[in-house]
């Protein structure tokens, strides 16, 4: 390491600086914007393997294996390669042709329907972590199951599995760096672009993982909060039973 | 896509592929390997009451853990050959961030596992004339391995998959292979598909058995 020469203020050159800023950007839109469509998906298959119903027990199921067992750069390739080739022929065109920013929606469309397959798990277990008792003693009030579900079990089920929805999060947040596989110039890319302009690799690399650790740190400080605010008291014993 | 599907390009190239396979499970099982030793290590060390030493660990597997793999990747293949001043083989600068960076989650899975069995059991054990080296092995030990090993073999089974990020620096894995001969005869549906179609088949089926594992040997 000796001879290393080191190059800090190359980053807050021209146009280094403006890479990692737009790297970091587009880092975090590519997360949230996953987010959105994970969230809402994932809760309704994880809803779905949790209700009686044997075909959307088995769909639920289907999805979850399906998501979880390929790796993810696989699912990036075939979203981004393949997909557009099986698509009836206009829209195949529409896609390689018109779809504004191909690579970013294409990664953002990946990570979210990945994601979806995690979050899935962390709802089924979470309904699945409350008494069979609250389920039955709300159907017993005259509650119909839809209700049962919207009053009784998912606002439990929700609040247990908070910090394993938070770690979620952070695996998408850093799982986004993928999208540099098909070209979206995210964080960890334009980093590795900067270390091959400049060589200035060491700097480069800890100021992305500055900021990767930086985001994580934050999302686990105000999640801890929300954590703090919503637990139900007293039952602190339902999530680590 | 032009003329349909053609499956034979597999059989045409299935050596290559094969050695993508042989690459990615030669990865895979040296870095499991190595994650578990330097895992076993890190997770004693955390439970340990030396001074400073579980707050140090802490924050490496924190650390390691709030960074994406293949950042992690990247790190070792540019600087090891710097700080080291010679060329290293791409493969042995990724095992090496495999190694690792997996450590960081076997220790936690590991570390979890010991901490799962009860107080009381390791008073009881030294009640009963114990030491505490004996206490561990005989009684700590035995109840936390068969908690953790279905947790392990998952953790595995998902590093299996993350080896497939090796495709940044080039190493000719089992997708980068596939990757190749997908660019070279313009067939990215059957190659991508084979490769998806294999993986979902191992993993699911090592998954199920770990499944069968774990209901097997529960406590």
């Amino acid at each position: 390491m000796g001879s290393y020469r080191w190059n800090w203020p190359i980053l807050l050159a021209d146009p280094y600086y403006g890479w990692i800023v737009s790297g970091f950007g587009n880092t975090c839109l590519i997360a949230v914007l996953a987010w959105i469509i994970a969230f809402p998906l994932g809760s309704a298959i994880g809803i779905a393997r949790t209700t009686e119903l044997r075909p959307l027990r088995f769909a639920g199921t289907a999805y979850v294996e399906v998501f979880r067992n390929i790796p993810l750069l696989a699912q990036m390739f075939l979203w981004y390669f393949v997909v557009p080739e099986l698509l009836p022929q206009d829209w195949g065109r529409w896609v390689k042709r018109d779809m504004p920013y191909p690579q970013f929606l294409t990664s953002v469309l990946c990570l979210g329907l990945y994601t979806a397959s995690r979050v899935a798990e962390q709802v089924r277990s979470g309904l699945e972590a409350i008494p069979r008792g609250q389920h039955h003693a709300g159907l017993a009030m005259g509650l119909t199951p839809a209700q049962v579900y919207r009053y009784v079990r998912l606002p439990v089920a929700f609040r247990i599995i908070i910090p394993s929805l938070t770690s979620d999060f952070l695996g998408v947040f850093k799982n986004s760096s993928l999208a540099l596989t098909i070209g979206v110039l995210e964080l960890t890319s334009q980093a590795r672009q900067i270390e091959e302009y400049t060589f200035a690799a060491f700097e480069a690399f800890a100021t992305a993982t500055l900021l990767y650790c930086a985001v994580t740190g934050i999302v686990i400080l105000a999640m801890r909060q929300v954590e703090r605010r919503t637990r139900i008291p007293g039952t602190i014993a339902i999530g680590t039973q | 896509m032009e003329g349909g599907f053609d499956f034979a390009i597999l059989i045409r190239n299935a050596p290559f592929l094969w050695g993508g396979m042989v690459l990615t499970l030669q990865l895979t099982g040296l870095a499991v390997a190595g994650g578990l030793a330097l895992g076993l290590v890190l997770a004693v060390l955390r439970l340990s009451r030396i001074p400073f030493v579980p707050a140090l660990v802490a924050g490496y597997v924190n650390f390691l853990r709030s960074m994406p793999l293949i950042l992690a990747i990247f790190w070792f293949y540019t600087l090891i050959p710097k700080l080291t001043g010679q060329s290293v083989s791409s493969f042995y600068s990724v095992l090496i961030a495999f190694i690792l960076f997996e450590a960081a989650y076997y220790s936690e899975i590991i570390r979890a596992g010991i901490s799962s069995v009860r107080r009381g059991q390791i008073a009881a054990a030294l009640a009963l004339g114990l030491s505490n080296a004996q206490a561990m092995r005989y009684v700590v030990l035995p109840q936390a391995i068969r908690t953790m090993i279905p947790v392990l073999l998952t953790q595995s089974i998902v590093m299996l998959q993350d080896t497939s990020l090796v495709y940044v620096v080039g190493l000719r894995d089992f997708l980068t292979t596939a990757d190749i001969v997908a660019g070279r005869d313009s067939r990215p549906v059957e190659l991508y598909m084979f490769v998806a179609l294999t993986f979902l088949v191992v993993c699911f089926s090592a998954s199920r058995l770990v499944n069968r594992l774990r209901r097997r040997y529960a406590l």
